[in-house]
């Protein structure tokens, strides 16, 4: 009965190991040490012996049932690492396949210019004016030093509704109805917007298109306030390291008036396509308010001061991203457009 | 206007600068100077030749061999030109030479004869044809014959030269003259200037005494000179004076007019010349036109004039259209012999007027519409003078004629340094501020600490203290102003809670998927209104240039679709666009149109587009929907939002609806119209339009925390078949109502037509949320609660239960 038992423990542990997966093994624990087994069968036997044996037998019976029992625990833990192993493999993917797009859209270019010079004023206290698209002549010319007849409406070739009324041709009446409202107060805002003028469309013209202008009314205002003003700015939009220029320049309602050059950002002042080989960029007018603005808007020019300044959100947005053409501002190319969809920290 | 460098050089020295040098001075002082144009182009090796033998080309009836002395040596040349003849003077390219055009002189054979070079015309060597002299338009320009042969060509025409052209501010008229511009370089530069020197001997007999004046529109006429030149030769003008006209961009005609052209230049005031004999009546009176009024002018055109139209008449007929363009009929031609110069001064709004009614701006209206120095024009009128003597063998009558109401006094400006520092932030010496007053030569007196300066009138832009700032600020050097920053009173500055909005609007917008347009506020008649929430009378334009721009838009939309169309055309073929911008309704009471800004998003193609994984969905309603609804809630507004079946031109019957906020209606949504869309080339697209005035202006309550839920809550689904008419919106009050206090949400969550379900009927199922915040909820309770329910819809909806 002994050299019975040491062979079943081997014919056992000869199966478990030909086990290759958990339900054979299963099977094997089944038909070996299940009710209906061998081991069973001799356990039940041991009646039959004699009863000085019974213990000694029981002993190896039960030493026997163990040590196959933790061969196969052994063997069913091997199988199960293997199936989840197996699992694994025939759950990979090819992670370098395309995600499920997150959609989105994005800013106009012309709105990313905008906001960035807003928010650049806000933070040094400016408000945000904005007035009507249609205009009365009186606050697009008259109180901003155009009486009718002035030789510099020239400049601007207008649409206009009736001899009175217009498409406004520029900002600058947001800043003349704010002056007027404003009531001899202090007064700090830009002024962004949509103006008109009677221009073909073609690469560098728009019949429509945007401004954004400041203007600083204040005692005591004074050009280098302005200077130091755009100075930032300059290095706000186009980069830290630009130098400014004002050139003497002519607007009926600024006097003395000036333009502003900066630096090439392209190639930083040495000449190149960019700045035309001059070094410089033409960028915005600007110019202390004329006092016959200020006058018509009921300051005292004598007391008070002001300056202003005005550009086109088109013309910085060309520069900042090498766009050619005004057009694509309006032609709505999603092909142009989302180009534009980076955050700019 | 075009500053010949060498011209320059007559009234101020400012050689020892480069031409850029000085460029780039009178830039930063306030002219700018937009480019500089060598007239030679660097060309070399052309020179004057001279034509010894000139012969037609056996085998080419349009060329001539021409044997040409081009200075001890001659050079056979093959001639095209008609003109071409012995005898002549011309120039001559020789091999080697590079003309502008960037035609390579070579030797070369015509027709089997050798041809050493070119003979030139003055276009070759890089003038506009409109510049060149009449008589040498086509063909070859034939030189004097005090010339010779073997010397440059380019230095007797005047051609090594560089001319500046600048880019004048309207305010700027006093540097449309070379004296002008003299002084400015002079202020620049600190250097003295030249004027010419007026000197002539008069004959003893007195212009008056052949002349008669008369101005009647004395207000429009306020200064008239005349003075009268006899025995003039009219010919071709010297060599120097044609070159000159055409460095300055004129050309030359004869001497006569020549000189008043030159004069126009170098003073700024525009001269006209009559020919006396022409004027028949001895007599010249300035007055309006009469309506009606027939001439005809310089330029072959019969005009009809106005009475606000100011004219010369020799007291009969006008002979000329004042300070625009002179009469044919009294023209000064070859045979002329006595000259009449006018000088004079018209009023700069009357010159306009004229100019523009007319159609004709030439070099004298220009200068009359910005206003002429009133010191200069009787000065002009003697210097033309000295120079007929000089150049047309002219005898000058002693005296003018005049007319002269003129006030020629110069203009006082006071002002104190401090005015100036102040505004300036700076701290110029009062003596600094004198100093810039003498380069302007301004005569400026230091009294009481002020600075008193007569302005003379040449400047007229110069009217007030700040014009003074400016002009001590720009010579001065605008890079010596510091850069400050405002001192004021410290303000929060931001957007207003409207303006914070608008940006939201859009983040929410482009979070959801669509990018921002920017298309025209001017429309179509066809599309103006079309779409539009609202109709108004039109703001139409007095003078559109096109039709396709000629009114305000009521409406978004359109131009959103053809942005659509545009990107659909070009293979973009899902868009999603919105726009937010002002559409424009009727008038106001101020006379300008109401203005309301609007939202609007079009839809086309694709929304969901993820292929490799199946997952491609096509834009429908409930996305356009879904966007409106989330835009409603970032505003805080989603509770108050409703939708109803809509009938809106150009959009499908069956899928538009009404945005309602509360019982406010404020916008549309829905399907293109199939028709529509075909027109427009576009496949199934959606569109929206809002009013985000009204929108955003809606009062929001204050945002406040709601407990979060401490007891479960328990779902119930009901699935219904109802008339396919009744809307989901319907059914879903007929539960919230029946659901009483414990019903805290109601969700569509199946529809289905079709098999199964009998046809006009359609089946829905909704998944109810019961929770009562106090207690756990009952079996019981819900159950109460449920059967009111579908009692409710049994009875309501007539709906039949799906078990």
């Amino acid at each position: 009965m002994k050299e019975q038992l040491h062979e079943l423990k081997e014919q056992v542990i000869l199966k478990i190991k030909e086990s290759n997966t958990v339900k054979d093994l299963n099977d094997v624990r089944v038909a070996y040490l299940g009710k209906k087994g061998p081991i069973t069968d001799l356990l039940k036997g041991m009646g039959k012996l004699p009863a000085e044996e019974r213990p000694k037998m029981g002993a190896l019976v039960n030493e026997i049932r163990e040590s196959v029992t933790e061969i196969l625990e052994e063997r069913k833990e091997t199988l199960e690492q293997q199936a989840i192993q197996e699992q694994l493999e025939n759950e990979s993917i090819d992670v370098t396949l395309p995600g499920r797009p997150v959609e989105l859209g994005n800013h106009h270019p012309l709105t990313r210019v905008v906001e960035e010079i807003e928010d650049f004023f806000i933070s040094m206290g400016y408000e945000i004016a904005e007035g009507p698209e249609v205009e009365k002549d009186y606050y697009n010319f008259e109180a901003l030093n155009l009486p009718k007849g002035h030789p510099a409406r020239d400049m601007q070739d207008s649409f206009y509704i009736t001899e009175d009324i217009l498409l406004r041709t520029h900002t600058s009446p947001v800043q003349a109805r704010t002056m007027e409202a404003k009531d001899g107060a202090a007064i700090k805002i830009i002024c962004p917007g949509k103006v008109y003028r009677r221009d073909s469309d073609d690469a560098t013209h728009s019949h429509q298109f945007t401004q954004i202008e400041g203007l600083v009314v204040g005692e005591n205002i004074r050009m280098s306030d302005l200077k130091g003003t755009l100075d930032l700015l300059a290095k706000k939009l186009f980069g830290a390291e630009r130098e400014i220029r004002l050139r003497p320049s002519f607007f009926p309602f600024t006097e003395p008036s000036v333009e502003m050059d900066i630096s090439c950002f392209k190639c930083g002042g040495t000449g190149c396509n960019v700045c035309k080989k001059t070094g410089w960029i033409e960028i915005l007018g600007a110019g202390m308010v004329h006092p016959n603005v200020l006058e018509m808007a009921g300051y005292n020019p004598e007391e008070v001061t002001g300056f202003a300044f005005g550009m086109g959100p088109e013309r910085i947005a060309m520069l900042k991203y090498g766009v050619e053409d005004i057009r694509h501002f309006y032609t709505n190319d999603i092909r142009f457009i989302s180009q534009f969809h980076r955050s700019e920290a | 206007m075009l500053v010949s460098t060498n011209w320059l050089s007559n009234y101020v020295d400012w050689n020892e600068l480069s031409v850029e040098e000085l460029a780039e001075k009178i830039t930063r002082a306030g002219i700018e100077v937009d480019g500089i144009i060598d007239r030679s182009f660097g060309m070399d090796n052309i020179v004057i030749g001279y034509v010894n033998n000139c012969v037609k080309h056996p085998e080419a009836d349009k060329l001539h061999i021409c044997q040409v002395d081009v200075g001890g040596e001659i050079s056979q040349i093959i001639c095209g030109a008609p003109n071409i003849a012995e005898g002549q003077h011309v120039i001559v390219a020789r091999p080697g030479a590079i003309l502008p055009g960037g035609m390579k002189i070579k030797k070369a054979k015509l027709r089997g004869e050798e041809s050493n070079g070119m003979i030139c015309s003055l276009q070759e060597l890089g003038i506009e044809g409109k510049l060149v002299p009449k008589a040498y338009a086509e063909g070859i320009y034939v030189l004097p014959n005090d010339v010779r042969a073997g010397d440059s060509a380019l230095t007797h025409l005047g051609l090594y030269d560089r001319i500046l052209e600048f880019d004048l501010t309207p305010n700027r008229s006093d540097a449309l003259s070379m004296l002008g511009v003299a002084y400015e370089v002079g202020a620049i530069l600190s250097k003295d200037i030249k004027l010419p020197e007026i000197s002539y001997s008069a004959s003893a007999e007195k212009a008056q005494s052949v002349l008669k004046l008369s101005v009647e529109a004395t207000e429009d006429n306020p200064m008239y000179v005349a003075k009268v030149v006899k025995n003039v030769k009219v010919a071709e003008s010297p060599q120097w004076l044609q070159n000159t006209l055409m460095s300055a961009g004129i050309r030359p005609h004869n001497n006569v007019v020549d000189i008043t052209n030159y004069v126009l230049m170098e003073y700024g005031q525009p001269l006209h010349a009559f020919d006396y004999d022409r004027l028949e009546t001895k007599e010249i009176v300035v007055r309006h036109a009469r309506e009606g009024e027939k001439m005809v002018t310089l330029d072959q055109v019969e005009r009809t004039l106005n009475d606000q139209q100011l004219v010369i008449t020799n007291g009969k007929e006008p002979v000329a259209l004042a300070g625009v363009m002179g009469g044919a009929n009294s023209e000064v031609r070859e045979g002329t012999t006595t000259v009449v110069i006018e000088s004079a001064y018209f009023a700069p709004s009357s010159v306009r007027q004229t100019s523009k009614e007319v159609g004709l701006r030439s070099d004298a209206s220009t200068r009359f519409e910005k206003g002429v120095d009133p010191n200069r024009v009787a000065e002009a009128a003697e210097r033309a003078a000295q120079m007929m003597a000089e150049l047309a063998g002219g005898e000058v009558l002693e005296g003018s004629v005049t007319f002269d109401e003129l006030d020629k006094t110069p203009q006082r400006i006071i002002l104190s340094p401090d005015y100036v520092n102040n505004r300036l932030g700076m701290k110029i010496a009062m003596d600094e501020m004198k100093t810039i007053m003498d380069r302007l030569q301004i005569p400026t007196d230091l009294i009481n600490g002020q600075l008193v300066m007569d302005i003379p009138t040449r400047r007229q832009d110069l009217k007030i203290k700040e014009d003074m700032i400016e002009e001590i600020a720009r010579l001065y050097g605008y890079d010596e102003i510091p850069k400050t920053l405002p001192i004021v009173e410290s303000t929060p500055g931001g957007l207003t809670p409207y303006q914070a909005k608008r940006r939201i609007v859009r983040r929410y917008l482009e979070a959801a998927g669509l990018s921002q347009a920017l298309t025209y506020s001017l429309a179509s008649p066809k599309d103006a209104q079309a779409f539009a929430l609202e109709t108004a009378p039109v703001t139409k334009l007095l003078m559109p240039m096109s039709e396709e721009r000629s009114i305000l838009r009521q409406s978004i939309i359109p131009h959103l679709l053809d942005a659509t169309t545009y990107n659909v055309a070009r293979r973009n073929e899902s868009i999603a666009l919105y726009e937010t911008g002002s559409v424009f309704l009727g008038i106001e009471e101020d006379g300008l149109p109401k203005e309301v800004e609007h939202v609007a998003a079009a839809l086309t193609g694709k929304w969901v587009h993820h292929a490799w994984q199946g997952e491609t969905k096509k834009v429908d309603f409930f996305v356009m929907k879904g966007i409106v609804e989330g835009l409603f809630e970032q505003l805080g507004l989603h509770e108050r939002l409703q939708f109803t079946k809509a009938t809106v031109d150009q959009m499908h019957p069956g899928r538009t609806a009404t945005v309602w906020l509360d019982d406010q209606s404020v916008g549309i949504i829905g399907q293109v119209h199939p028709t529509v869309q075909k027109q427009r080339d576009l496949q199934e697209t959606y569109v929206m339009e809002m009013n985000l005035q009204a929108i955003m202006q809606t009062a929001i309550e204050e945002l406040l925390y709601e407990a979060v839920p401490r007891y479960p809550s328990i779902s119930r689904d009901i699935a219904l078949v109802v008339d396919r008419d009744t809307t989901a919106a319907n059914l879903e009050k007929i539960i919230q109502q029946a659901g009483g206090k414990l019903l805290k949400k109601v969700q569509l969550f199946d529809l289905y037509e079709g098999k199964n379900v009998d046809e006009g009927t359609k089946s829905v199922a909704f998944s109810l949320t019961y929770f009562d915040p106090e207690r756990t909820l009952t079996d019981e309770d819900v159950v109460k609660a449920h059967s009111k329910v579908l009692d409710a819809l049994t009875v309501q909806a007539n709906a039949q239960l799906r078990s």
